[in-house]
């Protein structure tokens, strides 16, 4: 292996590894917990443990899918917001985006339109989100804080108004196939395989090409990238378009999960997710260098978070707590100056 | 540190008047359309409607200001009124001692973050969002529902506690708003702590090297701002008679969007205290409008404020930008290239 | 050269003394046995090339590093140090008497004037500032410089001179002994650096200690009582000025004797028709005048001019890097489109900025990455160069420029900054430009390496390049240009024909701007 690749590789592992080694130890923690309940510590893998895997009508069941399917919609929003953060920038309409995409995926339907037809339509609802966050950027030069905060306040109130304040239901099948849908010869929930793909195609398009490292100069340096030559506005354009998209997946989703659209709950909060899982997988808020692996192992770290919160019986608001305080831990590692201060904790404790 | 352009003298005032100016042109479109809304009565009702947020607005206002920003504003307000009202109902704490615990413990939280911004540099943004988690799971694990609070002192002071001024019945909240402000106002303005915020705000390294305190400065700048949460939420207890642990989400949003809409930049160094009030009280006219109007739902009070917000800031980038021109102008002509 | 006025030859007494003064960092010995003592009411110049360790010097004075041995003692402090050896932080050297003014006057802008003079120092009452106090204090300090100003104006509205002014009347505010100027010029024209030093000598007869730091050899000779020169962190010597003509004292900074370079050879036998690059009637608003120029294959020209007569403006709005506001740019005859760096670059053009940290380097990624850069944006993002032949060209530019890296993908971070100028260079030589617009191109390279860029250089132009560079080292601008251009007051001076090249030439046109008044 060449020298570049083995630095790539490098970068890619370190960037993954914290949390996987977290994921890992939250499993132990589970199946710990479920070896105190049943006494063996094949509990675990038995009906009702953590990490059983139980085929029903042929399809797998259990926390451990569940994880994986819901940590999908998680590790879309990831994606795209790694993408956008690579940029110096950050999207904070992300939640906004997927409520606006459900409400009109839901809406569609409503007026008898079948679901092949309104997926499209709800994509194309979140691809312009998308367009207007990039306009207001690069051509408005808006700060991306204030940018996409304005989204996120009035996207609210759109995906309401769109929804005449209504929790629209439907019932449509296509939908509904992107959460509970079965593809026959993969034993694998439809979410996890739509965040797959879009983790696949964004990798194709990030690093099979230059856009990624041009993108990764972007963030680094703005001023030397335009004097370089590099098309700094299109490039971090596409990141928002491409973050809007991802969130759009996200809700229809979301939106599937549930047979309705709730315009005012829909994504509440979860662009506070995606920023989450991004920093987790190692990525700077300044911009640079991004790894998209990292961004998805940080977004299943916050859904296995979550899902053994569920599973230890801890209310979903209650949850968050820990959660934030592993986020936090996180983030004080990476800084220098806390891990010297944490050495010399540890000497003084040794003396 | 942001360029000349912005700490000029036109690119400071400009927003803050253009503030004013458009409160007094919706108060007065108000006024034109709905009968009953130009008493004085409507305006002082917006006063007392939104004192708690203007008091939260404060503190977040100085964090702004130092260039930082705040995201725990809601989940410390219902944090704190769920530690209240508990105390009170469940521990027969009388609520003047709950209520000084409270700020405090408000205070405390919000130099605990103030203090791994400033010592290991983790961004802002960052750890007042964890916090913002922290505080609003503590409320729901204190209380998971909202209870009310039955109390004599409580029934006193929102009945009685009122100040009357000619035809003007003024509450305990407006007070203790209007109290806040005319501090927090001076503190900006007239001690060294506040011209040491804006200081960072302009420029945190030339403020370093001119060994000015930045990191008790910093931290400080986050200890007021919990405690104004805290105190926001002492008032919102107050008024609702109750500890609710879901309240004030997206309180923190409110906040900066009025604090933007007021004239401040977000990078820090540039705005006023009375500025963020002003956009706290558009803010409020406008949710005003929407409810003499009756037809519309609430929906388009968040389109609206985004609207605002866009205006406001699309304006602060044209008067940068025309500052720009004006002062490479002005160097030129001075003999400088 | 302007000849050095006479130096005071009496003893006066010491302001402050640094002994035996040692300093390491991870890798490199900035200083080593220093000594170093500055008297009252002298301007004591410290002189050396980049890296010679002038602003550890500076930096172990104000309190910002410690010192690994040697200690510093200051007549008249008041307190001793807390180590007893040397200031430990910048507040505890400012309370001894050693105020520091830095190159970038790092100040408040949002705040006022009087502010900027007294904040952290003001009294208080009840915890509230004393405005007016704290504005009579100001006052009363630029009054000591010679200054008048309203103390309530923000410092964002003072131009740049004015804001030096505030910042010396803030470090002299506290009863200094000592006053430390780094590179107070940079930023200043002739007459804002003329009555700059007008007031340094006022405050040298009060019976002030002054120690300047410049670049400017002409600057130092016209204000220097006494010179000391540091070389590869060690004290050369230190002479009273008239002592030191330019010549020696450059001998002394470089460690060898300056040989009258070799002019690089003549311009081409026959110049070709077309212009490699022609802009104008040039503009950019006011910060460039309308200028006119042609630039030819196989010549270099030559840019010359003071700080702030528009040279690096000049190159920008030819590139396109700031949007000019009026007039042509043309590559061989065809017309690109203004203020489109995209445009430029197709056209054949290539630019090396004057600030590579702010306009350059990429500092997350690696050297062949940051190489790579302007040859990867051409091809555009769809179109990735193949890894070998990308790892090809990195090794060709290493090799051909000498860059000394660990490897292709060591961070560029960790190179030194000749070394990152290199690749920087490298990046815009391997996207084959016809037009390479170079500002300050050996900027941080130690003599060597400014010697290995000349003759690559050379080598490009005579392989049919257009070069036009601007330079602050006249001595570069001549031994390297055919034609030399003189920018004064962001205007044209006058341009410079092959045969009259020289440097009272230049020096000529940019003191009396071209004519004869």
């Amino acid at each position: 292996m060449n020298a570049s690749a083995m630095h790539s590789w490098h970068r890619w592992r370190s960037a993954i590894a914290w949390p996987l080694v977290a994921i890992v130890m939250l499993l132990l923690v589970n199946a710990a917990f479920d070896w105190t309940r049943t006494g063996t510590f094949a509990g675990a893998f038995q009906r009702g443990g953590f990490l059983s895997i139980v085929m029903i009508d042929g399809r797998p069941t259990g926390a451990i899918m569940d994880t994986l399917s819901r940590g999908a919609t998680v590790a879309l929003l990831a994606i795209g917001m790694a993408l956008v953060i690579a940029g110096r920038g950050i999207d904070l309409s992300i939640g906004t985006v997927m409520a606006i995409t459900g409400v009109t995926a839901a809406a569609v339907v409503d007026r008898g339109a079948p679901g092949w037809l309104a997926i499209p339509a709800a994509l194309a609802a979140a691809l312009v989100c998308g367009a207007w966050n990039g306009f207001l950027v690069t051509i408005g030069r808006l700060q991306p804080f204030v940018a996409t905060l304005i989204l996120m306040v009035a996207g609210r109130g759109i995906a309401q108004a769109l929804a005449d304040g209504q929790i629209l239901t439907f019932r449509d099948p296509v939908i509904e196939f992107l959460s509970g849908g079965r593809v026959p010869w993969l034993p694998v929930p439809v979410p996890l395989l739509v965040a797959m793909l879009a983790a696949l195609v964004t990798f194709i398009a990030t690093r099979r090409t230059a856009a990624g490292l041009l993108l990764e100069a972007v963030g680094s340096n703005p001023g030397a990238a335009r004097l370089a030559g590099i098309r700094e506005r299109l490039l971090v354009f596409v990141t928002y378009v491409a973050s809007a998209l991802c969130a759009g997946l996200a809700g229809l989703i979301e939106c599937a999960r549930v047979r309705s659209a709730d315009p005012s709950r829909l994504g509440l909060s979860l662009e506070l997710a995606g920023i989450f899982a991004v920093v987790a997988g190692g990525a700077s808020l300044a911009g640079g260098r991004f790894v998209l692996g990292g961004a998805i192992a940080g977004a299943y770290l916050l859904q296995t978070m979550t899902t053994t919160m569920y599973a230890r019986d801890v209310s979903s608001d209650v949850a968050p707590l820990p959660i934030a305080c592993v986020i936090l831990a996180v983030c004080l590692l990476g800084s220098p100056r806390f891990r010297s201060d944490l050495r010399a904790i540890v000497k003084r404790g040794k003396q | 540190m942001t360029s000349d352009s912005t700490h000029s003298s036109g690119a400071r005032h400009l927003p803050t008047m253009i503030a004013l100016t458009i409160l007094a042109a919706l108060l007065t479109f108000g006024s034109i359309r709905f009968d009953h809304f130009a008493s004085v009565g409507t305006f002082a009702g917006l006063f007392h409607e939104y004192s708690f947020v203007g008091i939260a607005a404060l503190g977040t206002t100085l964090v702004i200001l130092s260039g930082g920003i705040d995201l725990s504003v809601g989940a410390v307000v219902a944090c704190t009124s769920v530690i209240i009202a508990s105390l009170v109902e469940r521990h027969g704490v009388h609520p003047l001692p709950a209520s000084a615990i409270a700020v405090a413990l408000g205070a405390g939280f919000g130099a605990a973050m103030g203090g791994l911004i400033e010592r290991y540099r983790l961004p802002a943004f960052l750890v007042t969002l964890a916090g913002m988690f922290v505080a609003r799971s503590f409320a729901f694990w204190i209380e998971p529902h909202s209870i009310s609070v039955h109390h004599p002192a409580y029934a006193w002071a929102s009945m009685s506690a009122v100040l009357r001024v000619g035809e003007l019945t003024i509450p305990l909240r407006t007070m203790i708003f209007l109290g806040a402000a005319a501090l927090t106002m001076v503190i900006a303005h007239a001690t060294p702590f506040g011209r040491y915020v804006y200081a960072i705000g302009g420029n945190e390294t030339g403020a370093r090297r001119m060994s000015l305190p930045v990191g008790a400065t910093r931290i400080g700048t986050y200890a007021l701002a919990g405690g104004c949460s805290a105190l926001a939420g002492a008032v919102f207890t107050l008024y609702k008679q109750a500890g609710d642990p879901a309240s004030a989400v997206g309180l923190e949003l409110e906040v900066i969007a009025a604090a933007v809409i007021g004239g401040i930049l977000l990078s820090g160094g540039v705005g006023t205290i009375a500025g963020t009030i002003i956009g706290v009280l558009i803010l409020g006219t406008i949710r005003l409008l929407i409810d003499f109007q009756g037809t519309f739902n609430a929906a388009w009070t968040s389109i609206a404020t985004g609207v605002l917000l866009l205006l406001f800031v699309g304006l602060q980038e044209i008067i940068v930008r025309f500052e720009r021109l004006r002062a490479r102008a002005a160097r030129a002509a001075s003999g400088r290239g | 050269m302007r000849s050095c006025v006479d130096a005071r030859t009496e003893e006066l007494p010491v302001a402050v003394r640094a002994q035996g003064l040692g300093k390491s960092f991870p890798g490199v010995r900035a200083l080593t046995n220093v000594d170093f003592d500055v008297r009252h009411g002298e301007v004591h110049a410290l002189m050396g090339e980049n890296g010679a360790g002038k602003s550890t010097l500076i930096r172990i004075l104000s309190g910002v590093h410690r010192a690994d041995e040697g200690t510093i003692t200051v007549t008249g402090a008041a307190v001793p140090f807390r180590n007893g050896r040397f200031p430990g932080s910048p507040g505890e050297a400012e309370r001894a008497g050693i105020s520091v003014v830095h190159q970038e006057i790092d100040l408040l802008p949002n705040l006022s004037v009087a502010e900027n003079i007294g904040l952290g120092r003001q009294r208080t009452r009840f915890g509230l500032l004393l405005q007016r106090l704290m504005r009579e204090r100001a006052t009363a300090a630029l009054a000591r410089l010679g200054i008048a100003l309203n103390v309530r104006l923000r410092l964002a509205d003072c131009p740049i001179a004015v804001r030096q002014m505030v910042a010396i009347a803030r470090a002299l505010d506290v009863s200094a002994q000592l006053l430390i100027l780094d590179e107070p010029t940079s930023s200043l024209d002739a007459e804002e650096t003329a009555r700059l030093f007008t007031m340094l000598r006022r405050l040298r007869d009060g019976g002030l200690a002054i120690v300047l730091i410049s670049h400017s050899i002409g600057e130092v000779c016209s204000i220097a009582d006494r010179i000391t020169v540091l070389r590869n962190g060690t004290r050369v010597g230190t002479w009273n000025a008239p002592e030191l003509p330019p010549a020696a004292l450059v001998e002394m900074m470089t460690g060898r004797t300056v040989t009258s370079g070799e002019r690089s050879s003549v311009a081409p036998a026959v110049l070709p028709e077309l212009p490699a690059l022609r802009a104008e009637d040039l503009a950019c608003g006011h910060v460039l005048g309308p200028v006119t120029l042609s630039l030819h294959a196989g010549e270099t020209l030559g840019i010359a001019g003071l700080l702030g007569s528009g040279r690096s403006e000049l190159l920008r709005a030819i590139f396109g890097a700031d949007a000019p506001d009026g007039g042509t740019v043309a590559v061989k005859g065809v017309r690109v489109r203004p203020g489109s760096v995209r445009a430029s670059i197709a056209a054949g053009m290539a630019f090396l900025s004057e600030d590579r940290a702010r306009d350059g380097v990429f500092a997350d990624l690696s050297v062949g990455e940051n190489l790579l850069m302007a040859l990867q944006a051409r091809c555009g993002a769809m179109r990735p160069i193949p890894r070998t032949e990308a790892k090809a060209i990195v090794d060709r530019f290493i090799a051909a420029l000498g860059i000394r890296a660990a490897s292709a993908d060591a961070p560029i971070a960790s190179l030194s900054g000749g070394n990152q100028q290199k690749v920087l260079l490298a990046r815009w030589l391997a996207i084959e430009p016809t037009v390479l617009l170079l500002d300050e191109p050996t900027r941080g390279m130690d003599v060597g390496a400014r010697a290995e860029i000349e003759s690559l250089l050379a080598s490009l132009r005579h392989r049919g390049l257009a070069l036009a560079i601007v330079s602050s080292e006249l001595d570069e601008t001549v031994r390297t240009s055919q034609r030399v251009l003189v920018l004064r007051d962001r205007a044209v001076a006058g341009m410079i024909e092959s045969a009259d090249v020289s440097e009272g030439a230049i020096l000529a046109l940019v003191a009396h701007g071209g004519d004869p008044a």
